[in-house]
């Protein structure tokens, strides 16, 4: 296993406090982030090759200089920790194990980005990661971390923690911002990117909370140390889920350029049961699927894009033989249908669409031409949208009809599932619950 | 679950005083309406028309737009919901690992359907999509806590510490 950078402090029980932060050498980047200045920390930052790790894998330090020279409205730093991506649960482990890495990192980012307020934008669902951060800010309050003259440099700063109340597209950066405003969370049109007209027309960066707790360690060890650890074009380790038919389920950090196959066999214990590998999905549900033969990919942001599909969150879902892709698909779809926000029609009408669809065969009433009828609008949506939610979604859509197709072709012909003989037919109680 | 009326609903002083902190603390008041909404629910059970009525007042905003806004997020209840409200993920980890027999198993045990409240509004069976939380899949929310992997054994272990 890679060098432990964003799980360093995890094990120890006193992880989410300050004292337990402090005793690690925590809070002695931001100390020399601010002894640095402003674009010495933006030029490790991009030294350091770092992606964002929310989804897009934009690069971090190019997003930071997207805001005007110019200012006429104060620089908003706008934390994304509403994860909300199927088979990803990284950040709700950084906030609960080491929520003063993130405000150290945001700290530093909002020292870059000469920014007095921030906030932090947790799914409702995460209570407890709630709680824990929320107490963690209080700490750092209390320790003159926040607040006015931070370490006596003059640098200001207050965090505000905000809850989302449920809905998916309130992760995309800007549905985010309009939830954050107190509508719903509809994303807006860009450009203007956010950098230069976000929150309250403000210029606002959108960071997720792995990408912040890089922070601390690229400053504390240096941006060459950093870019090192990973591939030519990314940086750094993630924190990969790994959940589905794995031995051990459950969250591992290692090197950006870790095979799929690795971080399957070697570090999630391989298949549960011993059971032969069918398909894996690698970077959370919008990301297309793999065969169980095109696992020797590097996990990477361009890795995984020359494979056909994305790193995205790195949220890896893992499926044996037993795994129906038909019934698979009718999952997913239900997903994006009802998580479409509406506002758009291709992506309104074709979530649904597919939903039916994918329903219909499942329920052993597909007809010959359904698989292709999938493609078809599947693509038909593609770059029709304002937000990048139905190009996500087209992921599975199309990866799962032309990856296996001879299941949803069995499906139709037979009106049963070859995996399953004894479902024939059978369409989980849940259909047409949405 | 207490039934509301419009001449009734109203947060306490102490209530109002948080609002207008809650107000103060964003360059725009109205950003203040996901965190008052909260508390609505917290306070009035679910959030019906009048509550609407009442937190768009406190921010002078229409009813049809903070209608607009509790209707787009899942966590705000438009109907009452039970004491217990158990939230069971069926997205992708979940179903592959058993989602649907753990639903079966909590319908036949409630006596309810997903999405339906026990006659004595105990419990509300809701199904949901992703909770993020993969690695104990099978999984459900149990009012503000997590709770997987779920097996028949260790959801009725749940169900016997509900009141």
């Amino acid at each position: 296993m890679a060098e432990r950078v964003l799980m360093r402090n995890f094990e120890r029980p006193d992880s989410h406090t300050l004292a337990g932060y402090q005793a690690t050498g925590g809070y002695q980047a931001l100390r020399k982030a601010i002894g640095l200045g402003a674009d010495a920390i933006t030029a490790e930052v991009k030294q350091a090759n770092l992606r964002g790790l929310g989804g897009a894998g934009f690069p971090t330090g190019t997003k930071w200089g997207f805001i005007p020279q110019k200012r006429t409205a104060p620089v908003y730093l706008v934390v994304n920790a509403d994860e909300g991506e199927p088979g990803t649960f990284k950040d709700r482990y950084l906030l609960e194990r080491d929520p003063h890495a993130l405000i150290e990192g945001m700290l530093i980012a909002a020292y870059a980005i000469e920014c007095e307020t921030s906030f932090v934008y947790i799914r409702g669902e995460y209570v407890r990661p709630w709680r824990i951060f929320a107490e963690a800010v209080r700490e750092a309050e209390g320790a003159g971390l926040l607040g006015r003259n931070i370490l006596g440099s003059g640098f200001d700063h207050r965090i505000i923690v905000h809850r989302g109340a449920g809905a998916y597209i309130c992760g995309e950066e800007t549905g985010l911002i309009s939830s954050l405003e107190g509508q719903k969370g509809w994303p807006k049109v860009k450009p203007p990117f956010p950098a230069v007209r976000g929150a309250f027309g403000a210029p606002t960066i959108v960071n997720n909370v792995e990408t912040l707790c890089c922070l601390p360690p690229i400053i504390a060890r240096g941006g060459q140390w950093f870019a090192a650890l990973g591939t030519k074009s990314q940086g750094g380790t993630r924190m990969y889920s790994v959940s589905g038919h794995v031995a051990r389920p459950g969250v591992y950090e290692a090197s950006v350029s870790i095979t799929l196959r690795d971080l399957i066999y070697r570090e999630a214990g391989g298949i549960r049961g011993g059971r032969p590998l069918k398909a894996v999905v690698p970077g959370g549900s919008s990301a297309a699927i793999l065969k169980a033969d095109e696992i020797d990919v590097s996990m990477d942001v361009d890795g995984l894009k020359s494979a056909g599909t994305m790193a995205g969150s790195a949220g890896v879902i893992v499926m044996d033989e037993t795994t129906c892709i038909p019934e698979a698909l009718w999952v997913v779809a239900r997903f994006y249908a009802h998580e479409s926000c509406g506002q758009c029609t291709p992506c309104r009408e074709c979530t649904g669409w597919i939903y039916k669809i994918a329903g219909r065969i499942l329920a052993g009433k597909g007809v010959p031409q359904d698989p292709d009828t999938i493609v078809d609008v599947a693509k038909r949506g593609i770059g029709t949208t304002i937000c990048a939610f139905y190009d996500g979604a087209i992921g599975p859509y199309i990866s799962y009809v032309e990856k296996f197709r001879g299941e949803f072709d069995y499906h139709i012909r037979h009106g049963a599932c070859d995996v399953h003989p004894g479902r024939a037919g059978r369409v989980p109680a849940s259909a047409g619950a949405h | 679950m207490r039934p509301e009326t419009a001449s009734t609903l109203a947060f306490s002083d102490e209530q109002l005083r948080r609002v207008r902190e809650l107000q103060a603390l964003y360059p725009e008041r109205r950003a203040a309406l996901l965190p008052v909404l909260r508390m609505a629910q917290e306070t009035f059970g679910h959030i019906a028309p009048e509550v609407e009525a009442y937190v768009g007042e406190l921010f002078d905003l229409s009813p049809a737009h903070v209608h607009e806004v509790v209707t787009f997020y899942t966590l705000f209840f438009q109907k009452p919901v039970g004491r217990h409200v158990l939230a069971v993920c069926h997205n992708l980890s979940c179903a592959l690992l058993g989602a649907e027999d753990v639903i079966g198993h909590l319908q036949e045990r409630l006596g309810i359907e997903a999405g339906e409240t026990t006659p004595d509004r105990r419990v509300t069976l809701l199904r949901v999509e992703c909770l993020c939380a993969c690695e104990m899949a099978p999984m459900m929310q149990v009012d503000d806590d997590y709770v997987g992997p779920l097996t028949p054994e260790t959801i009725d272990r749940v169900l016997e510490g509900l009141r």
